[in-house]
């Protein structure tokens, strides 16, 4: 195939800035009005206190701590797509680098309110950071959230520079609007593509490349380890941080697919984001997802043949008795199928990629909640089990909050280019030449 | 207690001996009465506790309240420092301080905290909201106010404010077959240090290493 020359990038990639069609903006309607339900929700918790949610003096983390784990999850994909591809000179990845990055900060900005949602008295947050306990890994979770934020932020602004430089260019010479060259003005930087600002650039995007990954592995693994570290069976176990990172790196490749495929769609990007893009993460997600079975698998073996009366009882509840239909649902739903659709190549499409990524996005929520739930469920003293459905109000910020995410990223992208275009024009910032694939 | 010079910090103990304890259920509500814990909290349960397989079942209740460990578990992960150690041996709760995340509930190994989920009895009891225990010595007005613990964390606290008074904790002075004892563990004439001498003396969950202060005899 012919790569699309550099008008026609930026064509496509400022001309969705412009103007929105109706269908832009029903969406946009329908997707605030639901977020707004949840603000709703959260503001009638706010007033009458966390006893208008499912959760008891047994189960006392429930949804908010999955929805933690779930969105926070989703951010993974920007991290690998981005910087494990750009690091290994995958020169396939630049038309949708800017989509992964975006994914990542919003998913991990939706995730980052969680924490606050479920405290029981959300006002004191401030005490976290005026009197922090360095020996509760609630404040490594804190510390490591704010960083790879922070790293988030720097890694999604880094390579927008050039594009919003060439945005001001575009937007100045047509004469306005007023406030769109204002905004590309301040943001660029005084960017003007000379050679000290290319190199300053690569340097800072190769550095964040490298320092992003390590920082994204700490947040899943110090999140887990908030489980792991407590005595309780199902959580107490030295695979869970490597367990929850593989599962946040199986679905944010997931989401990343999801963003893609809407997108593609919805700005008409087909002659930069192909098939073979969806072939591609979709083999990632393959591996990713094989990956997570293996580690599932290990998991349970590991429990459930020392055979002690505690991790019977666990492994009881998620693979027999009453947690059984979410988790094999989760297998089946989760893993086997998508894998299917992955490998099969009539299955292989475009469609059938992110058919099997909606259903990775999906499960991987579910998966979380038997995680977290499942185990506190069992009493740690005698007792019999407890019981634990989210209520409407739960539902509702978590449907709100999901909502949020696409709502956020269309209003980002009627703002900065959906394409990287100075990245895909320079043939991707490390300098590895453009190969002629497929 | 023998020693009473000012300096003395009694290191507070409790024994429980289950081949006294009925399963009445008296020392539970002794305690919701006493420092009148809304719904879903409750700072002493009577647990039912089953040893052996048929036919050489026995059965035991368990009474239990906070253990106030020696290395509690709750401590060290509260992300605020809002859960500590007193010089007595009671582990504290600062309720102006908790930020509600529940994680102390998740370490304690003996489900001996809970949540203030903010519900009160006001459909079924009278005046509910107007008074709350003074726990730890502290008046913190009608339930109904700012002051109140609501969505914070909560636990047995030994009765402090009953001891402060020179009193014991409501469990014990209700317990219908006495069979709780408290005192100072620092004293060795006191009654729990004789006890928790006992050849029948043990605790629960001792492999884990977190020292209680809740002594049983069985």
């Amino acid at each position: 195939m012919t790569h699309p020359n550099s008008a026609a990038i930026r064509e496509a990639a400022l001309r969705p800035l412009d103007g929105a069609g109706a269908g832009f903006w029903a969406l946009l309607t329908g997707l605030s009005l639901i977020t707004a339900w949840g603000l709703a929700a959260w503001g009638y918790q706010l007033v009458h206190g966390l006893h208008v949610t499912g959760l008891s003096d047994r189960i006392f983390w429930g949804t908010y701590e999955t929805n933690l784990v779930t969105f926070i999850g989703l951010s993974y994909g920007g991290a690998v797509v981005s910087a494990i591809l750009r690091l290994t000179g995958a020169e396939w990845r630049s038309p949708i680098t800017r989509l992964a990055e975006a994914t990542a900060l919003v998913t991990l900005l939706i995730g980052a309110v969680f924490p606050v949602i479920h405290l029981g008295r959300p006002e004191r947050l401030w005490e976290m950071f005026t009197r922090p306990n360095l020996s509760s890994p609630l404040v490594w979770d804190l510390i490591a959230v704010m960083t790879y934020l922070f790293a988030t932020m720097v890694f999604l602004y880094l390579p927008l520079i050039p594009d919003l430089a060439a945005a001001r260019e575009e937007y100045a010479a047509r004469g306005g609007p007023r406030w769109r060259v204002r905004l590309y003005d301040r943001l660029s930087l005084g960017w003007s593509d000379a050679p000290q600002q290319k190199r300053l650039l690569e340097w800072g995007v190769g550095v964040m490349s490298v320092l992003i990954i390590p920082l994204a592995v700490t947040v899943h693994s110090v999140l887990s380890w908030a489980f792991a570290l407590t005595v309780r069976e199902g959580w107490h176990s030295t695979i869970y941080a490597p367990y929850f990172v593989i599962a946040a790196l199986y679905s944010g490749v997931a989401a990343v697919i999801l963003v893609v495929a809407a997108f593609r769609r919805a700005y008409r990007l087909q002659a930069f984001i192909e098939t073979r893009h969806f072939r591609y993460l979709g083999f990632l997600m393959l591996t990713l997802g094989l990956t997570y079975l293996y580690f599932t698998f290990s998991e349970y073996l590991t429990e459930g043949y020392a055979n002690t009366r505690a991790s019977v009882e666990v492994l009881g509840l998620l693979l027999q008795y009453r947690f059984a239909p979410l988790f094999w649902s989760f297998v089946v739903g989760g893993v086997l199928l998508p894998v299917a659709l992955v490998a099969v190549p009539r299955t292989r499409t475009a469609a059938g990629v992110t058919s099997a990524a909606a259903l990775v996005v999906a499960a991987m929520w579910l998966k979380r909640f038997l995680i977290v739930v499942p185990a506190e469920a069992l009493s740690l003293m005698p007792g019999g089990l407890a019981a634990y459905r989210p209520s409407w109000v739960e539902v509702s910020i978590t449907i709100g909050a999901a909502a949020a995410i696409p709502l956020l990223l269309m209003l980002f992208f009627r703002v900065f280019p959906v394409l990287a275009v100075w990245e895909m024009e320079h043939g991707g910032v490390q300098g590895v030449p453009a190969r002629g694939d497929d | 207690m023998s020693d009473n010079s000012p300096d003395h910090t009694p290191q507070w103990a409790m024994v429980i001996d289950l081949a006294k304890c009925v399963g009445c259920d008296t020392c539970t509500v002794s305690c919701k009465a006493e420092n009148r814990t809304p719904p879903g909290v409750s700072y002493n349960v009577v647990l039912e506790m089953e040893l052996g397989e048929f036919p050489n079942v026995q059965r035991y209740n368990v009474p239990r309240p906070c253990m106030q460990c020696d290395n509690p578990p709750c401590v060290q992960v509260c992300p605020v420092s809002a859960t500590y150690k007193l010089d007595n041996g009671i582990v504290a709760i600062d309720h102006d301080r908790c930020i509600g995340c529940r994680y102390c509930i998740t370490a304690c190994p003996y489900g001996a905290r809970s949540f203030d989920f903010g519900e009160d009895y006001s459909g079924e009891m009278l005046g509910f909201n107007d008074v709350q225990a003074p726990e730890y010595g502290v008046d913190r007005g009608p339930r109904r106010r700012a002051l109140a613990p609501k969505g914070t964390v909560r636990k047995c606290t030994f009765c402090f404010h009953r001891l402060e008074r020179g009193e014991e904790p409501a469990c014990v002075e209700t317990c219908i077959g006495d069979a709780r004892y408290f005192g100072d563990l620092n004293d060795p004439n006191s009654v729990v240090s004789q006890l928790a001498k006992s050849p029948r003396a043990f605790r629960l969950k001792e492999e884990l290493g977190t020292g209680p202060r809740v002594i049983y005899l069985n």
